[in-house]
């Protein structure tokens, strides 16, 4: 269970569906296609590759920073390595892997760029999630009560957050653009977990998605 | 602990020929093993011990290495000490390594003492102990007679290798050597290569040993003496390298001995002192000198990268291999940094790598001690392989 005292965890309080899950997790599930090989940067306690190797089959490992989620990790049977994704993703050889996820971690990595493209350099696609910083209960937060915006999944304040480069679905997006990514799909979720109307324009998804994921490409 | 005398129970040299308590192999001169020295050693023997069955499939046998002071008595009592096997905490029925799913087969090293051939065997050409006259022995050395024994164990591919500091080289090289063999590997606290200061450690105690007029030149079992008090010295040096500054602290801290004032002299007044002598003087009893000169040798020529042209991840390239490395926050002579190069390579081969790092300020020592994590993480990474390989559970 995700709780503010565990320092090593950027997001709380996420949605979980009937069987358990976290609905951003399941959702990243389905964007895996079965068989293949997955890098799952910040796994945390394993809860994804697990997930990802009961209903998807496919070979997983994993990154994380926390010492206590690695060590869990590894006693689960996962390959797991103690790691950071600002520093350890340069050690990889290119095409290693077939997706390479980043789960609730892009806002707290110190270079979210240079990660991003080691990620798309390591593996064939990218599969990032991350909370919205345009939703609007983030800009009403911050426009009426003109304080950094806490909420159920961003419960940090400002002075012991690991989250340091917040974005929005918006800027997100204009970095895919800038670095040349292929946005092959994206789903945002409202604060409920439910997925937002895909003919939604994207004006909409930046205010009401709570959170964002995509799965990304190379350009061809 | 007060002043421990030197005990009359000794290792008679034909511990080494004829080991109590052992199963026992001999290599006849139609099958030499090869050293990296560029001679063969014919005849030779290896000693070995094994716990639990070997399935009808013969996929669960797991290979245990034991470290530079080590032997074959993994899991049950010591023939010369009647003490505990080395690591029954971890190997056992029930324990992480557990001998009612696995076959464990532990060997002693080539070079060592306890039943392989080694400096203190008798040399078949001469009727006499080898001595200096036995070759200088490698990591690689020791890993070629252990496949040797496979093979006559047939047992083609292991379920798993594990070790801990050189047994944790010997695994290393095992994956690096046999990728073939070995379904998974356990790399405990060690390095792809022994560090200069970990040399420079070993430098010492083979000085002191040397230093020792009962050496005689290595030729102390045919002139009747022991060097007893340069190997115990060799073994106190080591033993400090082996705990941390904490630990220390913690065990002993400046607490006198058996006193409660110094006494102005050279007394162990101390009680790291008494224990540290006691660690010197009980070692003796079980360990040959020349064995520990050519085993602290073989450690420090150990430098897997330079076999695969100064690239450590070729050593692993394409390997079949899963890996579960470990180290502990508190070791000093086999730091974390140095798994993390092994890590590194593997990931850069894009082999199936967990990586774990154990709090703990027992320092290298902590892979024989009683580590809880060091139990849930062995122990789940073998039923994670167990699963792998079809050996259930």
């Amino acid at each position: 269970m995700l709780t503010r005292s565990d320092p090593h965890l950027t997001v709380a309080n996420i949605a979980r569906n009937s069987g358990g899950a976290r609905v951003d997790l399941v959702l990243v599930a389905d964007m895996v296609e079965p068989g293949g090989k997955v890098l799952d940067v910040g796994c945390g306690d394993g809860e994804l590759l697990r997930l990802l190797a009961e209903t998807r089959g496919v070979d997983g490992r994993g990154i994380e920073l926390s010492r206590e989620g690695v060590n869990e990790c590894v006693a689960k049977g996962l390959a797991v390595i103690q790691g950071d994704a600002d520093t350890d993703l340069a050690d990889y050889p290119d095409d290693a892997f077939d997706y390479v996820i980043l789960s609730q971690t892009l806002q707290a990595t110190r270079h979210p760029r240079v990660v991003l493209e080691h990620m798309l350099r390591i593996g064939r696609r990218a599969i990032v999630s991350f909370p919205n910083f345009g939703h609007w209960r983030v800009r009403l937060q911050l426009l009426f009560a003109g304080h950094m915006p806490q909420t159920d999944i961003l419960p940090y304040s400002w002075y012991d957050t690991p989250n340091i480069h917040h974005c929005t679905i918006k800027d997100f997006r204009q970095l895919c653009t800038a670095i040349g990514v292929e946005m092959e799909r994206a789903v945002a979720l409202n604060a409920w977990g439910s997925p937002l109307r895909l003919n939604a324009p994207w004006w909409f998804w930046n205010l009401f998605g709570e959170q964002a994921v995509f799965l990304l490409s190379r350009k061809s | 602990m007060t002043e421990v005398n030197v005990s009359t129970r000794q290792a008679t040299p034909r511990e080494a020929d004829a080991p109590r308590d052992s199963l026992l192999v001999r290599y006849g001169a139609d099958k030499p093993l090869k050293l990296d020295a560029g001679v063969e050693l014919s005849p030779f023997q290896i000693a070995y011990k094994t716990y639990g069955t070997l399935n009808t499939a013969r996929s669960n046998a797991v290979l245990v290495c034991h470290a530079l002071t080590g032997d074959q008595h993994v899991a049950s009592e010591h023939p010369l000490t009647g003490k505990a096997g080395w690591w029954e905490t971890m190997v056992g029925p029930g324990k992480p390594i557990d001998t009612e799913r696995y076959f464990v087969i532990c060997p002693n090293v080539i070079g060592a003492c306890m039943g392989t051939t080694g400096p203190s065997s008798t040399n078949p050409a001469t009727g006499k102990p080898w001595g200096l006259d036995f070759p200088v022995v490698t990591v690689r050395d020791m890993v070629r007679a252990q496949a040797m024994l496979l093979d006559h164990l047939g047992v083609d591919t292991l379920f798993a290798v594990a070790g801990g500091s050189m047994g944790g080289m010997q695994v290393l090289e095992w994956a690096a050597s046999y990728p073939q063999r070995v379904f998974a590997a356990l790399p405990i606290a060690c390095a792809t290569k022994h560090s200069a200061q970990n040399i420079a450690f070993h430098e010492v105690g083979r000085q002191a040993v040397m230093a020792d007029p009962e050496w005689r030149g290595g030729r102390y079992l045919l002139e009747g003496t022991n060097p007893r008090r340069g190997l115990a010295v060799a073994r106190m040096g080591a033993h400090i390298t082996y705990l941390s500054d904490a630990a220390l602290h913690r065990k002993f801290g400046r607490k006198f001995q058996d006193r409660d004032n110094p006494t102005f002299s050279f007394d162990a007044d101390f009680e790291v002192e008494s224990y540290l002598r006691h660690q010197g003087i009980s070692f003796v009893e079980r360990f040959d000198a020349n064995s520990y000169l050519y085993l602290t040798r073989a450690m420090d020529y150990f430098d897997l990268a330079a076999d695969s042209g100064g690239v450590l991840a070729n050593s692993f390239k394409g390997t079949p291999t899963r890996f579960c490395v470990i180290s502990f926050t508190s070791d000093w002579l086999f730091p974390t940094s140095d798994s993390r190069a092994i890590v590194h390579a593997l990931n850069a081969a894009s082999a199936r790598v967990s990586f774990a790092e154990i709090v703990t300020d027992k320092g290298h020592d902590a892979f024989l001690l009683d580590e809880p994590e060091l139990f849930a993480i062995v122990r789940g990474f073998l039923d994670g392989a167990g699963r792998a390989r079809g050996l259930g559970k």
